[in-house]
This record gives structure tokens, C-alpha cells and sequence, in this order.
């Protein structure tokens, strides 16, 4: 990021920390996690204690950090190193992001810029000036990226629920402040796993894994299979209702599965996850001593806000965490596709200089697609 | 420690304390070696490790009137195994005696057992391996995910994911023999773990000759092996990503080279390796690979994740020379069973 862009972002960042702190607050059990934080073109600062919240508004208004982070896990040490910091439990934490969703609306609102040559362009696999293949995708989230992640959330919550028993009040889910959503349970029966069986949950939640057999199928002698009903609880449960449809549509189906063979029913397991598995970044959830981003934060992918969703069906992350002012605010922009906040649709700019709401502008600016140089 | 009655203990021999047993029973185990009329028990301890070596299936019911003889055979062929000192032999009987007491944990939470037996069954599971058991109706015992999953993780069949179980409001159901197959290894472990921390007691005279023919015997079971200089299909399939310049994803990189520091190779001779790589930096490359090797930050040194971490992270290409094997530098030692 330029120098005074840099400055004008930091700014609006600190206004935020100052007039919005109440946003934010430091979860429970603080004095037992690790935070972390990174400035803007700088690099990680971590293994740092923060025990109240004036010591986290100090930290924000002395450094006016890009990004904010606090561990999932309880240390008995959490400001030492790695290796010293006594690992005490992690809560369970998942990350849903609508750029995994391989969705149809993606191709409209991602544009390339070019690590070269810094040019702006709508998708393709090339620069167009100078033909560099290193260059970076820019996604500006739209309404059906959203509604795709929170159909993710909802599969999501309901086998938390009701598989893995995990009760309503300990869920909480947050927009991340960009294009997803991060879901919080502190204090369930999952909290001391490790990362390898946290793997094993990941699996179950994805429907990675799946074998015919689960669902009554018999390998060696398929006649004498017993498929489960459609009513039965769990994955055997919602995989039958999608396979069959129906209650009356079973036994047809059944028969179908049984002259097609255990290969091919296999197979359709193997696809299913596509399907019915959600779609959730494993990595975060397998990471024991991950620091994640701390609700109420700002995004510096963004400058939108973690924030946390009441309800998830009527929330509008493009309205409800966007809390940056909305003074006139002059800049260079060049953004190919069109993006929304606050109700407002801006662009598409090419190259132009433009006056808009400073939130506009920071949004635009972190996606490295508009710069404040016409200021001078 | 489980209180445990005759009949018990001599179902569940390793839950005895050996050297307070022995004292209990007014025994001294120099008797064992020169008293004619405890030769019997010797006897059997020496048949009871021989069977169990050969065929890990040790299958003996304690007959009421014989429960001291299974108690005393057990941990004789315990000082038997200690003075003989071959951890294979220990392995081995470990794993049989686990195997057995297995049989008795099955048939003790089946609906066939007493409330006594199904207690002591659901005690000793909870006691030693931490899981909280509930028996159900119609031959189901439910247990929590969490600890399901903590001791099914070591398992590499799929039927053991717990996406491959029936599972209902934070439970896995599971049959009598799938609960006690789920504590098999750790079962074994215990057992292996309860004997290799026993003391060795000086020898006894008359077990001299036991202990002989016990260390002849371990000979048949030292297994060679050969070294391949081969790369497992999933390190070829990463080396050649990154020689076409193409990305090879975090993963993939941490894979390479964790099983290259795994395999003996140091830093200068794997950093080139990654030159190729679009976002090639060589100080973040040289300082990444520092810090797996544990010579740098925190000092802990990063293990090669397994064939299944592998998968899951669609890295892995196996083929028939990867049977058997659970992590990628395994490939390069397979046993060979005939040489």
C-alpha cells in the first residue's frame, strides 16, 4: 500500500477503534489466550497477553493494527513462545468463505490486478498489458456470495446441533468482514481435541469419507442390503431423504442402487459431498493454536467488520458492518465490477478520479483498487 | 486401582500389582525357581508366553478352582519376559493377553453378563482409557464423540471415521465388540507399558533354561529390512509441480519438506527444490524451512503429517508399493517378509 494511503487508512481505523471500542470486546477466559495483531505493510506480531479491555483499546490506538487476532486456544502461558505457552484447550472454531463455494456469480464480481505491471482487468487467466501470468485475484463479495455462505452456516448449524449435540447459546456466528462467515462454541465437549481428531470432526462435517456400508448397503452380497429410513437421525438419515426423495420413492431407488452396484453407489457417496457436505475451511478447524480474527475488529481486506450476526437469515453484512464514516472522499479508482455498501451501488470505474463515501473508498482502497495520490 | 475379586483378576491378570500379589499370597519368587510343586505354574507361564508368541490368541477361561494358576502363571511369564529382556517377545505376549482380555470385556458388556461383570467392564474401559460408556437397550453402547473420536483417530479403516457411524445428539452407537475393538491398541499398550516399566528382578535359579530357550526363540521373529532410495508417489507428485513452475499448495510445500528433513536431507540441499515455485522468495523459503527443521523459533522440530493427513488434503497418488504404509517415510523401509 502507498504511503499516504497508508495514512489515510490508518486513520480511518483508529476513528474506528475510538468512537466504535464498544463493538468490540475480549472474549471470556482472555487472560488464558494468545493475541496477535499486523499493521498495515508490516508483518505478524503475536504471543502477546492482553488481560481487560483497556489493554486491548491501548494496543489498538497505540499500534492502529490492519488486522486484529486472538487465539481459539487457553494457554497457561499464552505470551511465552510455542513451545512453552501449556496448551489447555482450544475452542472449536470454523471458517466459511464464499470463495470456496465454486459459485456461478463469482465470474462477474472478481477482477484481476497485475503483480507487473499493477494493471486492472475483469477475470481472465493473463494480464492484458503485459501478458505476465503472476497476478492476483480482487473479489468484491456480492449479495449471492452471502446467501451461498449462509446456506453453509445453516447446514452447519444444524449438525452442530443436532449430531454433535452442541447447544444453541454456546454457538456464535459472526460475519468475518469480508466474504464469509466464522463460527464461535467455546466451552463444549469438543474443547480439549486435538488437530488430528478435530480432522476426524471436519471429515464428519464435510461428508468426507462415507462408505456404502453406512448407509446398509452390503459389498459382498448387495441383495441382502438393508437401507436405513429416511427418518433415521444423522448423516444416514439426510443422505437417505436426499437419495430417495421420499418415503414412497424408497423401495424404487433402492432397487436402482442395488442392480447399479457398489461401485457406482460409491461413486455417488463421493459426489454427495459436493452436494450435502459444507463447505468449510478445514485448515481453520484443525488448527489447535490458530489466532483468529477478534469480533468487532476490522478487516483490512475490507475495512468491513467482524461482527456478530443475531440473525443470520436477515442479515446484511454490506449494511451492518460497514462503520466507516461517509465523508466525501476524493480517489483514483479502478474497479471493472460493480460492488454495493449501504444500500448504494458503486462503479464499475475505469481509472477515474471519483468523489465517494469514505467507506467506499477505504473498501476500495483495501482491495487495492483505488489510491488517494489525486489528493495532492 | 479397581477392586478386584478372585474370579476378576484372573480374567484381568495385568490389573494386579505382581509384587504385592505374590506377598499376599505368601509367596516369594525364589520359590517359583526351586519349590517342585509350583514347577507347574512356571510351566505354564512358559506355554502361555510360546502360544501367545506364536498365535497372539491366547484363549484360556479361568476354571474356578485354578484362579490363583492363571494369576501367578501371568505374572511369572512376566519376570520370565523382563529377565529375558526381548522387547519383541514382550510386544507379543502384550498383544495376546490384550486380545484376551478383550474376549472377557466383550462378553462382560453383553446383555448376557451379569450387572456386576457389565459394571467392572464399564469400570475398567472408563478407569484406564477414559471413556464414558452407557449400555443401552438392544445391544447398544453409547459413547461420547469426543472420546470416540480420541481413540478411533488411530484407526486407518474407514468404517472407524465417524462419518461411517451412526451418530445421534453428541453419541456414537456402538456394538459390545466394536467398544472393546476400540480400545485394542490401547488395551495392548497398557498392558506392553505395565510390563516394560516392571523391574527386573536378578535371575532365579531354575529359570535359567526358560530364559534360553525364550531368547532362541525371539530369533525367529527379527524381521530384515531393505531400504528403498525411492520417493513415495506423493513427494514424485510435489518435486514435479514444482520443477513444471506450477503452485504447489502450503500444504503440499510443508509435506515436501518435512519428509526430505525427515529423510536425512539438510537445509542447502532442499532449498532449491522450491526456486521454482511462482512465489519463490529464497529468505522466506530458507526461513521456513529453519523453522520446521526446529532450528529456528520455537525449536520444534515438524514431523511429516501421515498418509491419511495426506489425503485428506488431496496430496496423496498412492499405488501398491504404498500398502501398508502410514506415513510417507515409511516408503522408504519395507519390511520384506521373505528375505
Amino acid at each position: 500500500m502507498l504511503e499516504q494511503d497508508l495514512q489515510f487508512v490508518e486513520t480511518a481505523f483508529k476513528k474506528y477503534y475510538f468512537e466504535h471500542f464498544d463493538l468490540l470486546s475480549i472474549p471470556n477466559r482472555a487472560s488464558e489466550r494468545e493475541f496477535g495483531y499486523q499493521k498495515f505493510n508490516g508483518g505478524m506480531n503475536r504471543h502477546i497477553s492482553i488481560k481487560s479491555n483497556e489493554e486491548l483499546r491501548l494496543m489498538l490506538i497505540t499500534n492502529i493494527p490492519s488486522d486484529v487476532y486472538c487465539s481459539n486456544a487457553y494457554y497457561s502461558f499464552p505470551n511465552l513462545p510455542m513451545s512453552e505457552k501449556d496448551w489447555k484447550g482450544a475452542d472449536l472454531i470454523f471458517d466459511i468463505d464464499s470463495k470456496d463455494l465454486n459459485l456461478d456469480c463469482r465470474i462477474n464480481h472478481t477482477c484481476i490486478k497485475c503483480f507487473s505491471c499493477g494493471e486492472v482487468s475483469i477475470l481472465q487467466s493473463v494480464c492484458p498489458k503485459c501478458k505476465s501470468t503472476k497476478i492476483e485475484k480482487k473479489s468484491l463479495t456480492c449479495k449471492n456470495c452471502i446467501e451461498g455462505a449462509k446456506n453453509e452456516v445453516i447446514k452447519l448449524y444444524t449438525i452442530l446441533e443436532e449430531d454433535l449435540d452442541i447447544k444453541k447459546e454456546k454457538i456464535q456466528i459472526y460475519f468475518s468482514g469480508n466474504e464469509g462467515f466464522h463460527i464461535h462454541i467455546s466451552n463444549s465437549p469438543y474443547q480439549q481435541l486435538g488437530s488430528r481428531e478435530r480432522n476426524e470432526l471436519v471429515d464428519y462435517i464435510m461428508f468426507r469419507g462415507a462408505m456404502p456400508e453406512t448407509f446398509g448397503m452390503k459389498k459382498s452380497n448387495p441383495l441382502r442390503s438393508s437401507f436405513v429410513d429416511i427418518d433415521t437421525k444423522g448423516w444416514r438419515g439426510r443422505v437417505s431423504k436426499h437419495i430417495y426423495g421420499s418415503k414412497s420413492k424408497r423401495s424404487k431407488a433402492i432397487t436402482e442402487i442395488i442392480s447399479t452396484g457398489y461401485s457406482v453407489f460409491q461413486q455417488r457417496l463421493d459426489n454427495l459431498k459436493e452436494i450435502i457436505g459444507v463447505k468449510i475451511d478445514p485448515n481453520v478447524t484443525i488448527d489447535i493454536h490458530r489466532i483468529f480474527r477478534l469480533p468487532g475488529s476490522l478487516n483490512s481486506k475490507s475495512g468491513l467488520s467482524k461482527v456478530l450476526c443475531e440473525n443470520l437469515e436477515k442479515f446484511n453484512p454490506f449494511q451492518e458492518s460497514c462503520f466507516i464514516d461517509d465523508e466525501n472522499t476524493n480517489v483514483l479508482a479502478n474497479c471493472p465490477t460493480q460492488f454495493t455498501l449501504k444500500n448504494r451501488i458503486f462503479g464499475p470505474y475505469k481509472n477515474e478520479k471519483v468523489t465517494i463515501p469514505k467507506y467506499a473508498a477505504i473498501y476500495l482502497i483495501c482491495k487495492g483498487l483505488a489510491n488517494t495520490t489525486i489528493q495532492n | 486401582m479397581l477392586n478386584l475379586g478372585p474370579d476378576e483378576i484372573a480374567k484381568y491378570s495385568f490389573l494386579a500389582e505382581a509384587g504385592q500379589y505374590l506377598k499376599d499370597k505368601g509367596f516369594s519368587l525364589v520359590q517359583f525357581g526351586s519349590d517342585s510343586d509350583l514347577e507347574p505354574i512356571v510351566e505354564k507361564a512358559f506355554s502361555r508366553i510360546t502360544t501367545a508368541i506364536q498365535k497372539p490368541n491366547y484363549n484360556s477361561e479361568p476354571i474356578n478352582e485354578q484362579l490363583d494358576l492363571e494369576v501367578f502363571s501371568f505374572l511369572i511369564a512376566v519376570v520370565l519376559l523382563k529377565l529375558c529382556g526381548k522387547y519383541t517377545l514382550i510386544k507379543r505376549f502384550s498383544l495376546a493377553e490384550a486380545r484376551r482380555a478383550e474376549k472377557f470385556l466383550e462378553k462382560d458388556l453383553g446383555k448376557v453378563s451379569t450387572p456386576t461383570e457389565k459394571e467392572l467392564a464399564q469400570r475398567i474401559i472408563q478407569d484406564l482409557f477414559s471413556i464414558t460408556i452407557k449400555i443401552e437397550e438392544k445391544d447398544f453402547i453409547k459413547i461420547p464423540i469426543s472420546d470416540y473420536i480420541t481413540h478411533a483417530v488411530q484407526f486407518h479403516e474407514r468404517e472407524w471415521k465417524l462419518i461411517n457411524r451412526r451418530v445421534e445428539k453428541g453419541m456414537v452407537f456402538l456394538t459390545p465388540h466394536e467398544t472393546v475393538r476400540l480400545i485394542r491398541k490401547e488395551l495392548d499398550r497398557y498392558i506392553n507399558s505395565k510390563i516394560i516399566s516392571a523391574n527386573t528382578p536378578p535371575m532365579v535359579s531354575g529359570f535359567q533354561s526358560y530364559v534360553e530357550k525364550l531368547t532362541l526363540f525371539s530369533k525367529k521373529f527379527e524381521v530384515p529390512t531393505i531400504v528403498s532410495t525411492e520417493y513415495p508417489p506423493c513427494i514424485k507428485h510435489a518435486i514435479e509441480v514444482l520443477e513444471k513452475g506450477e503452485n504447489l499448495p502450503h500444504s503440499g510445500r510443508f509435506l515436501l519438506a518435512t519428509y526430505l528433513l525427515g529423510n536425512g536431507q539438510n537445509i542447502e540441499q532442499i532449498a532449491p527444490l522450491f526456486k521454482n515455485a511462482p512465489d519463490y522468495n529464497e529468505k522466506i523459503t530458507l526461513y521456513q524451512l529453519h523453522h520446521l527443521k526446529g532450528s529456528s523459533g520455537s525449536g520444534t522440530e515438524y514431523k511429516c503429517p501421515s498418509c491419511e493427513r495426506v489425503k485428506s488434503k488431496d496430496l496423496c497418488f498412492a499405488t501398491s508399493d504404498c500398502d501398508g504404509i502410514i506415513n510417507p517415510l515409511q516408503f522408504k523401509k519395507k519390511k520384506t517378509l521373505n528375505a
